[in-house]
């Protein structure tokens, strides 16, 4: 486990080596794809605390998502056209700070995700994987149908929004906002993880009826985990609208939930830095072969197939064990 | 006499037309084990269940420590020192011996949402759980991964994890099952220390053990209870001697 440790810290410190040379050198695209891949990195370290903790196969993050990408989007567009959201029983105001929206996209998200993971969490199996993928569909098409916040187009924020004391606008200030809270999202997670409720976690996702014939009830840490999950995830939504300044109903289709679970597949399920490492390796396909060839998806398929057949850690499982052949 | 630590009443639980338990009543007193004992199907595992909060029976009250939990959770019953061993083993595998003994800790204390200290460190858990490894022999392997350990091990893990709910009852099915002659004379020695701490509810097939143990014996056939009584009342028991101990020629 040395070696994943080092593998974890030799990824952490690319993200961050990456965008400075970028920085020094000025090339800002390198810089806003290195910001892509820490903001993707969070939403999968959000869902690889249900999936790989907890083994809850959620098709449905992209409900969290997108919930932190409209939270961002109406609060911001009401803020620029200077229009409250609602005006009784109380003023509600738009915002452009980054802050007030990261709030309002984590309180929001974690409770669409405690009332999706009631209903959901009574299942499991693949049944939790279509009921999961059924309510992230519930709200793609209602934010489809949706005029008020631009329906199918989405909504166009002129500005980035601001942070106390840093310039946004300059990539790589946004850069390092992104990579401090991927950082601390991180450290939350680790500790979780080694914590009571991650113990009792990961017991129920080994063996349910040995976490309950210890006087654990299984649906409510579970419950818990998601909402925390979808938190997270959410967090991350807010964060990629205002890097793209966009949002769209795109943010809550299917494909979103899967690429979401695809960052955690590709760089190891459980592991803690997996999404990093497969957010990474995602951006950096993306880049290179949709350079390449507009079926790009086709590739990205048979380096995922290879990743469940061949290598069921992932890139870190693989590479780590590689290292260190004694496990 | 004063009141039963555990008392099935009037349990029945079908499946499809198949009556797996028939209106058993039976009791576990304080300081005994009572063994179950009948042939393969006869319903065993299926009231153990029931005692345990994983199924539901369709008819029937069970009362623990003077308490109706019949329609309580299974994390409920075990909250209240109601222990059970698995006749498969039923283990975090991926976790180590350690922590599958702290795991029973935490679920006892019923103290599971807290999310930032490290769960290992705290010895208000391990400690327990660590005694609870060193009774039934596994304070060498507390680091070993569970995976790793042997069927025998597994088997004693399971009892360490049930003493880490301070029980007031144990229900164990069929713990002996592929333990070999060695293990199993081990294990009968342990299950009558294990006896001081709380009655036992005994599913067993090895007869050696059971006559060995049982203050009371009951036979279950065909999901009833054809007889209760001592070790020497249930080897002369005519009906018995037919239903399930049949020409062997016990004793
Ligand atoms: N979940 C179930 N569904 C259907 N039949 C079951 C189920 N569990 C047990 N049975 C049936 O109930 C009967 C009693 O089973 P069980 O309690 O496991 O017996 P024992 O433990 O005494 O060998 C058997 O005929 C078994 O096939
Ligand atoms: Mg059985």
């Amino acid at each position: 486990m040395i070696a994943e440790r080092w593998l974890n810290a030799a990824l952490y410190l690319a993200l961050l080596a990456v965008p400075l040379a970028a920085w020094a050198l000025d090339e800002p695209f390198v810089i806003t794809l290195a910001t892509k891949i820490a903001i993707l990195a969070i939403a999968g370290v959000g869902l690889n605390l249900a999936l790989g903790l907890g083994g809850l196969v959620s098709l449905g993050h992209a409900a969290f998502f997108g919930i932190g990408g409209y939270a961002m989007g109406i609060l911001a567009s009401h803020a620029q056209s200077y229009t409250p959201l609602m005006q009784s029983p109380f003023l509600i105001e738009g915002t452009k700070s980054m802050p007030v929206i990261w709030l309002v996209a984590i309180v929001v998200s974690a409770a669409a995700a405690l009332v999706i993971g009631a209903l959901s969490l009574r299942t499991t199996g693949v049944y939790f994987i279509m009921v999961t993928l059924a309510f992230g569909q519930m709200l793609f098409f209602f934010a489809i149908s949706w005029p008020a916040y631009g329906g199918e187009d989405g909504l166009s924020i002129y500005v980035r929004n601001g942070f106390p004391g840093l310039n946004t606008l300059d990539p790589i200030q946004f850069f390092a906002i992104a990579f401090v809270i991927l950082s601390l999202v991180l450290i939350l997670v680790s500790r979780l993880s080694r914590s009571a409720f991650g113990l009792a976690l990961d017991g129920a996702r080994q063996n349910v009826a040995r976490a309950e014939t210890v006087g654990i009830n299984p649906f409510r840490v579970r419950l818990v985990a998601f909402t925390i999950s979808g938190a997270i995830t959410g967090l991350a939504g807010a964060l990629f609208a205002d890097l793209n300044r966009f949002v769209s109903p795109s943010m809550f289709s299917w494909q979103t939930s899967g690429e979401i679970m695809i960052f955690v597949i590709l760089g190891g399920v459980a592991r803690l830095y997996g999404p990093l490492a497969g957010a990474m390796l995602f951006i950096l396909l993306e880049h290179f072969l949709g350079g390449i060839s507009e079926f790009w998806h086709i590739y990205l398929g048979l380096v995922l197939l290879g990743v469940v057949l061949f290598a069921r850690g992932g890139l870190i499982g693989t590479l780590s064990r590689a290292a260190a052949p004694h496990d | 006499m004063t009141e039963p630590v555990l008392a099935l009443t009037g349990i029945s639980r079908s499946f499809g037309a198949l009556r797996a338990n028939d209106d058993i009543s039976l009791t576990l007193r304080a300081g005994e084990i009572h063994a179950l004992i009948g042939p393969n199907g006869a319903g065993k595992s299926t009231l153990i269940q029931q005692i345990a909060g994983a199924l539901k029976p369709d008819r029937g009250r069970i009362t623990f420590l003077g308490r109706d939990i019949t329609g309580l959770s299974t994390a409920s019953r075990a909250r209240l020192g109601l222990a059970r061993t698995f006749q498969i083993s039923a283990l975090a595998m991926e976790h180590t011996v350690l922590q599958n003994a702290v795991l029973g800790a935490l679920g006892y204390s019923g103290r599971v949402f807290r999310f930032f200290r490290p769960v290992m460190d705290d010895p208000a858990l391990v400690e327990p759980a660590r005694a609870a490894l060193a009774r039934t022999g596994l304070a060498d392997l507390a680091h070993q991964r569970t995976g790793a350990l042997s069927h025998g091990q597994r088997r004693q893990l399971e009892v360490a994890i049930a003493l880490t709910l301070e029980p007031r009852a144990f229900l164990m099915d069929e713990p002996m099952a592929g333990m070999g002659a060695d293990g199993s004379r081990m294990l009968t020695d342990f299950l009558r220390t294990l006896s001081r701490d709380a009655p036992i509810l005994l599913v067993e097939h090895d007869m050696d053990a059971v006559f060995a143990l049982a203050d009371r014996i009951s036979v279950l056939d065909y999901g009833r209870v054809i007889a209760t009584g001592s070790v020497d009342e249930i080897r002369a028991h005519p009906e018995v001697r037919r239903a399930y101990l049949g020409g062997e020629g016990v004793g």
